[in-house]
């Protein structure tokens, strides 16, 4: 098995490296009857940024619901801090932000509109960039105010990603971030990312492409396709 | 803007950050109401259909029954009252459709922000935009049933604290509905057991009304429910969409 | 205390120990139903204001009194399933339902055969058969949602959710459909007079018993079949199948 974290310890349990706020224990999903993971392990610091492989249907986004507190494992717990993300779910829910495969965008409103909606939701406290500045940043200059209903799927796809830039989460999961965007959108994310680990932040992607980032930085890589129940 | 971040440190405990404080909670309720009152105002055309319905069910009443005045004055109550449970109903069952749809409602599951408030603030916008224009047309619908002129206060005040309990309750049911294609007729065979009380108090206070009685009883009951359902219904309807977001 | 839930929570050992019960329970059915039977058919004498139609009280009022309690196992079980994740909670509660459906099914129909003699008229809307109907669309609702959602936890789940809500709601339910009663003016029905004789009493209870004890074996008998198709995988079901 492979875990992001070092190999067990005297009785092969699997033991988290020593700074990891998010630890997932022993996680497994069944769906349908069918057993799409088990024996997952995985324990992540503050800037490590962890990327999920696999081919379609392995169940890339279960885990991701999964850590993210949406969906529950067949077995196995999920702890961010040391606290069960099920029991300590406000506090936890504060410091995640989850961009899922749809964007969250209200066709109605405008993007800015959009941003600016989320963040009340998704965030406690004061927004750490103004709406208007982080649409700028993904690239949607001069679109800010327009409903999101003309915009293209890649541009929705900039909208829910400039709620990352506005908000202070310390966990970001994406799910299939380079989805309809272009090469210069891919390296605005890969730049995201970066800077986000610089800052201590904590990433888990999936996507079916490499991600690669700056040197010196290592992008840790689990794949669910290889470990199926046999 | 002040960044919020937890400070990080290489080793050593970690200070948790606080959950959201009260006064959060209240923002996150007001700007999430605001929000679903915004996308309601900006499908104009829409917010018309449940006031429709609800006039076209009482024009059915006489269509079937016969145009004896004395007859319609006797079902006005019940006709009335019933018509505004269908409208109410048949409109609840967008209230999360759209957010499941494109994954807001996977958002509101993460808030920091209790659930159940920000159901809160779902189901009151959705009783503003329908229940009240029900309200402001059903003395109008008395009228064309001939309800009598006592009963209409009695009208009007049962249905300020009935629908209220029919958005709350309803939107339990939409809740276990929501990730069901062809959730329509079971959300009706759920709701409708759990919409009898209301009904029953609410065109009973009618009834009495228009027959000179007191209605003092039936509208003490409905605010009971009324308050019961704003206290209880965000709680159910919160562990059920979290349920069905699984 | 907690060896005993931890044995009824597996599914091997109910299984087991659902085995070893279920002879005894249908014996205690079947005499318990005939003693009532035949006490309240032939032995107990004819209501001095009914004639012999209140005889339909023995299957009536033991129907009508486990439908609703079914109902509280229900919900009683969905709750444990909720709270505690034992799933053998929610074999109880799914396997109750339809039970608990046929009850007031069974409750309404007898009601209504007692109605033509009585009233005249095959259905009226007295406060008790009223609140029956509406118990029979809460049990089918809550068979409905079960059978819409495909994933067979959730499905569980929310279908507990919606027992609990119907759970706090029946007494709200009964008390608003007896107001709404007595302000319409509804029959005034007593399926019994004031004063039941113990000749006719006794019968009555021994059939609560029968009823109460053929709900049980049903339900382990359904109970035994969906635990089977639940651990279809499991290795003493494979034996136990392939073994003899």
């Amino acid at each position: 098995m492979d875990a992001t974290g070092r190999r067990g310890d005297a009785t092969g349990r699997f033991v988290p490296v020593p700074d990891a706020r998010l630890v997932g224990c022993e996680l497994s999903c069944v769906r349908d009857d069918r057993e799409l993971f088990t024996g997952v392990n995985l324990s992540l610091a503050p800037g490590d940024v962890l990327q999920l492989a696999g081919p379609n249907g392995c169940g890339k986004t279960s885990l991701l619901r999964i850590l993210c507190g949406l969906a529950w494992p067949a077995s196995g717990d999920v702890t961010w801090d040391g606290a069960d993300i099920r029991r300590e779910r406000a506090s936890f829910t504060a410091e995640l932000a989850y961009v899922a495969h749809a964007s969250a965008v209200k066709s109605d409103l405008t993007a800015v509109e959009n941003v600016r909606s989320a963040m009340t939701v998704s965030s406690t406290g004061l927004l750490r960039l103004d709406p208007w500045e982080a649409l700028a940043r993904v690239g949607l200059y001069g679109y800010e105010d327009v409903p999101a209903r003309t915009l293209s799927a890649g541009q929705c796809r900039r909208v829910a990603l400039a709620r990352l830039l506005c908000g202070s989460a310390a966990l970001w999961v994406l799910d299939e971030p380079f989805t309809a965007l272009d090469r210069d959108g891919r390296a605005m994310v890969e730049g995201m990312l970066n800077d986000h680990s610089d800052e201590g932040g904590i990433s888990i992607v999936t996507s079916h492409q490499a991600v690669t980032l700056d040197a010196g930085r290592t992008v840790r890589r689990i794949d669910i396709g290889a470990r199926r129940a046999a | 803007m002040s960044s919020q971040d937890a400070p990080v440190t290489a080793a050593g405990p970690r200070r948790r950050r606080p959950a959201a404080a009260r006064s959060d909670a209240l923002r996150a309720f007001a700007g999430l109401l605001r929000r679903d009152l915004v996308l309601a105002f900006r499908r104009r055309s829409e917010l018309a259909n449940p006031v429709l319905f609800f006039v076209m069910v009482e024009t059915l009443f006489p269509l079937a029954l016969g145009a004896d005045n004395d007859l319609l004055r006797a079902v006005a109550p019940g006709a009335v009252w019933v018509g505004a449970l269908l409208a109410s109903m048949l409109s609840l069952e967008g209230i999360f459709r759209s957010d499941f749809d494109d994954g807001s409602l996977e958002q509101i599951a993460l808030s920091p922000h209790p659930m159940p408030i920000l159901v809160g603030a779902k189901v009151l916008a959705h009783w503003l935009v329908t229940g009240l224009p029900l309200i402001l047309v059903a003395p109008l619908l008395g009228l064309l049933l001939n309800l009598p002129q006592s009963a209409f206060a009695a009208l009007v005040l049962s249905l300020l604290l009935g629908t209220p309990v029919l958005s709350l309750v309803g939107a339990i049911g939409v809740a276990l509905t929501v990730g069901l294609r062809h959730g329509g007729m079971l959300l009706s065979l759920l709701l409708l057991p759990l919409y009898v009380p209301v009904l029953i108090f609410g065109a009973g206070s009618v009834e009495s009304a228009a027959q000179g009685l007191p209605v003092v009883a039936q509208l003490y009951f409905l605010g009971a429910l009324c308050t019961g359902a704003v206290v209880l219904a965000p709680f159910a309807a919160a562990a059920a969409l979290r349920i069905s977001l699984e | 205390m907690h060896r005993f839930i931890s044995q009824w929570a597996s599914p091997r050992h109910f299984y087991r120990l659902s085995g070893k019960l279920l002879p005894w329970l249908s014996a205690l059915t079947i005499i318990c139903m005939l003693v009532g039977l035949v006490g309240g058919l032939y032995f107990a004498p004819p209501d001095y204001q009914q004639g012999n139609v209140f005889r339909i009280i023995y299957i009536h009022v033991p129907s009508a009194l486990l439908s609703m309690m079914v109902y509280v196992v229900m919900a009683g079980a969905a709750a444990v399933n909720l709270i505690w994740k034992i799933k053998m909670a929610d074999v109880v509660a799914r396997c109750s339902a339809p039970l608990g459906a046929a009850f007031t099914f069974l409750a309404l129909v007898t009601g209504s055969i007692w109605g033509k003699p009585t009233w005249g008229t095959y259905w009226v809307w007295d406060a008790r058969l009223t609140s029956e109907l509406i118990l029979l669309f809460l049990y089918l609702g809550y068979m409905g949602l079960r059978a819409a959602i495909e994933t067979p936890e959730t499905a569980a789940r929310a279908s507990g959710i919606l027992a609990l809500v119907g759970v706090v709601n029946i007494p709200i339910i009964h008390y608003s459909v007896d107001w709404w009663n007595t302000l319409h003016q509804g029959t005034t029905i007593s399926f019994t007079t004031d004063n039941i004789s113990t000749s006719m009493l006794v019968p009555l209870l021994f059939m609560i018993v029968a009823f109460m004890s053929y709900y049980a074996v049903v339900l382990m008998l359904r109970m035994r079949c969906e635990i089977l198709d639940r651990e279809r995988k499991s290795r003493w079901v494979v034996q136990m199948v392939e073994g003899g």
